[in-house]
């Protein structure tokens, strides 16, 4: 029978199977931080369990941590958290990439990178944005605590197998468009619980087009559409991204795996349960403006107004969007004036979108009213900028160059976005208060929020780049 | 866990649609290393003004809902991260059971570790809830049992459960306990795959 490549990894990675149940499916890779497993290790130790495979396990440290004066956590209870985390990996014999170490970063940066992440993997972590791993064609999800706590005892999680669907992005994105506005746009069209139940499969020549850092950010935000988790098939540019990556297989035995890597691919008369279409062609860069990642729209446009809802609950949740944002219905993107821009996240904090943002500030100067931070997704990234100067370029535009960590994502750090006041962020999430009480947030690629730093206010990005080509 | 079944309660209508975890509970308060205690900090920016007073507008504050263990809301509730703190803080604040229209993913699945009963039920019959309860406290008997919600009207609504989630709410089992009786499978599968 047609399988899709979910059905395939799914089906590969049954331990058993029985009717009235769920599948008790077998994990490959379980990412651990310091925020939501500590209750985890507690629940082992109390009943006195252990960890079935620590090898199969890596951990690290990225909500918590400063971005700068590193070591010193100020907050008590962070510091307890890291110090937990460590306590627990040496009881339980768990590698970790601590706050020290060289390959510390954000757990969704580092993954990939280090290559650990592998096509046909399922991984899980307790993060909903475990969902990046996607993009090299693995089934990867966020999980609660005590599924953390079930994985880390046995190795396996009781899943009932979610719905396929297919997200078929065609055409090509213009110029001064990225991955993020992609992501934005399925997601302001689809709607946020558009994926609820299912694992989606991006597909088409947008897609294919796309590199790997760039197809990370799409699949980060799957999560943001309601999926349990979202994938692209490898192909070639899946490949050479691995090849020579530390915990990838090496030699002939990565010549080996690519091949059963390409054969995970969705088979050509395999059917989704649902397929949505967009056109690449159409997609502008994207700013949100309410309270959640659908509420968004292309930079040209303009705030909705209620008249554009039918149903009351709609009409209120714009009101209350609105009121929360500081914002009027019908108003121009344009026209929002900002006072931080945060370059960072797991969905945009890789080199290429350090590069892109770069490349917008480039002898520019941040505009006196807005305070910006980039914070690199990993110690590595960090080293990978500095070597080609981009630190230089941020700071002698004003910009803050910091540690990598979630920072302002969450804010549960010391980074945080006053209340009241607006940033230009390139994470995930617009929840209310979510960069800190009474924050607003407005979501945007590293270029598009690199623009707004420079000029105050929200700009069309494309317009800038299209001087700086000249 | 503490088993479920029958629970009577008047409900409390959350009017909101797309209610995120960051909302359940905040980021500030996640640094606890421990299961309990959330339950003070749940919704907390909407309970509390910045300044720290009660916001006498948010249901959890109005004294007609006291004790209630029913939270009622719109669609796609616990959306966005996976944080358990999120049905940990529902669960100590003295919740046992939310009914909407839809859930997302990891909050539903993470509601059955926890002993809170997460129920679907039609956009309209919400709807009803909502309104009714608004208007005067309304009491909701659930039977997990026999899968139905009833009304104070005796307006019975029923409501689907996958047999697997019923049985471990109804005897608050600890699944991993229950994985390893499949312990074998496991050490099979990682042998073939080895």
């Amino acid at each position: 029978m047609a399988k899709t490549i979910i059905e395939k990894i799914w089906d590969e990675h049954i331990v058993y199977e029985e009717e009235g149940k769920p599948d008790l499916l077998y994990i490959d890779l379980h990412l651990i931080h310091e925020v939501t497993s500590p209750q985890a290790f507690e629940g082992l130790r109390l009943a006195n369990r252990k960890v079935r495979r620590p090898d199969l396990c890596f951990a690290t440290m990225d909500h918590n941590v400063p971005t700068k004066n590193l070591p010193v956590i100020n907050d008590p209870i962070a510091k307890k958290q890291i110090t937990t985390l460590e306590k627990n990996c040496k009881e339980f014999g768990i590698q970790l990439a601590d706050m020290q170490h060289p390959d510390q970063g954000i757990v969704h940066i580092i993954g990939p990178e280090l290559g650990l992440t592998q096509p046909g993997k399922t991984i899980v972590c307790g993060d909903s944005h475990t969902s990046t791993h996607g993009a090299f064609g693995a089934i990867a999800f966020g999980i609660g605590t005590s599924e953390v706590e079930h994985v880390l005892s046995t190795q396996t999680l009781w899943q009932s197998k979610p719905k396929t669907m297919e997200i078929r992005v065609t055409g090509k994105i213009g110029f001064g468009v990225t991955a993020k506005d992609i992501i934005l746009a399925i997601i302001s069209k689809f709607g946020i619980g558009v994926g609820t139940g299912h694992i989606v499969e991006y597909t088409g020549e947008a897609i294919r087009g796309l590199t790997m850092e760039e197809r990370m950010t799409i699949c980060n935000m799957s999560i943001e559409a309601g999926a349990k988790a979202g994938l692209i098939g490898p192909d070639e540019t899946t490949i050479n991204y691995l090849r020579g990556r530390r915990y990838a297989p090496q030699g002939e035995e990565f010549e080996a795996a690519a091949e059963r890597w390409l054969a995970l691919n969705t088979d050509e008369d395999a059917e989704y349960d649902q397929v949505l279409e967009i056109d690449a062609d159409e997609i502008e860069p994207f700013v949100t403006w309410g309270t959640n990642p659908s509420m968004g729209s292309g930079i040209s446009a303009n705030i909705p107004t209620s008249a554009d809802y039918v149903s009351e609950t709609e009409k209120s949740a714009l009101r209350s969007a609105l009121e929360y944002m500081g914002l009027e219905e019908g108003m121009a993107l344009t026209d929002i004036e900002i006072q931080h821009a945060f370059i960072g996240s797991c969905t945009n904090a890789r080199l290429s979108d350090l590069e892109a943002a770069a490349k917008v500030v480039k002898g520019k100067h941040v505009h006196p009213t807005v305070t910006a931070i980039v914070v690199p997704g990993s110690r590595t990234v960090k080293k990978q900028a500095e070597e080609i100067g981009l630190d230089k370029i941020f700071t002698d535009a004003g910009f803050e160059w910091r540690e990598s960590g979630c920072s302002m994502c969450l804010a549960m750090n010391d980074d945080v976005v006053p209340a009241g006041e607006r940033c230009a962020s390139t994470s995930n999430r617009n929840f209310e208060g979510r960069q800190g009480a009474g924050s607003r947030t407005h979501l945007v690629s590293p270029s598009m929020a690199a623009a707004a730093a420079l000029h105050g206010h929200f700009v069309d990005v494309r317009k800038i780049e299209a001087a700086v080509q000249i | 866990m503490e088993p479920i079944n029958k629970i009577e309660s008047v409900l409390t209508p959350l009017d909101k649609n797309n209610v995120d975890t960051d909302q359940i509970i905040s980021k500030e308060f996640l640094k606890r290393i421990e299961r309990t205690g959330f339950g003070e900090y749940l919704f907390y920016h909407w309970r509390y003004n910045a300044d720290g007073t009660k916001n006498e507008e948010f249901v959890l504050n109005d004294p007609r809902y006291d004790g209630s263990t029913i939270l009622v809301a719109h669609d796609n509730f616990g959306c966005g991260s996976s944080r358990e703190h999120a049905p940990w803080a529902i669960l100590d604040y003295g919740f046992r059971v939310v009914i909407a229209p839809s859930f997302a993913d990891i909050f539903y699945s993470n509601c059955f570790k926890n002993g809170i009963l997460p129920i679907r039920l039609s956009v309209a019959e919400i709807d009803e809830f909502l309104q009714k309860g608004k208007e005067a406290p309304y009491t909701l008997t659930v039977s997990l049992e026999d899968q139905t919600v009833t009304g104070e009207d005796g307006s019975v609504y029923s409501f689907d459960i996958d047999p697997y989630s019923k049985k471990m709410l109804l005897n608050g089992w600890d699944e991993i306990s229950l994985t390893f009786q499949y312990e074998d499978k496991i050490t099979e599968y990682e042998q073939k795959h080895a």
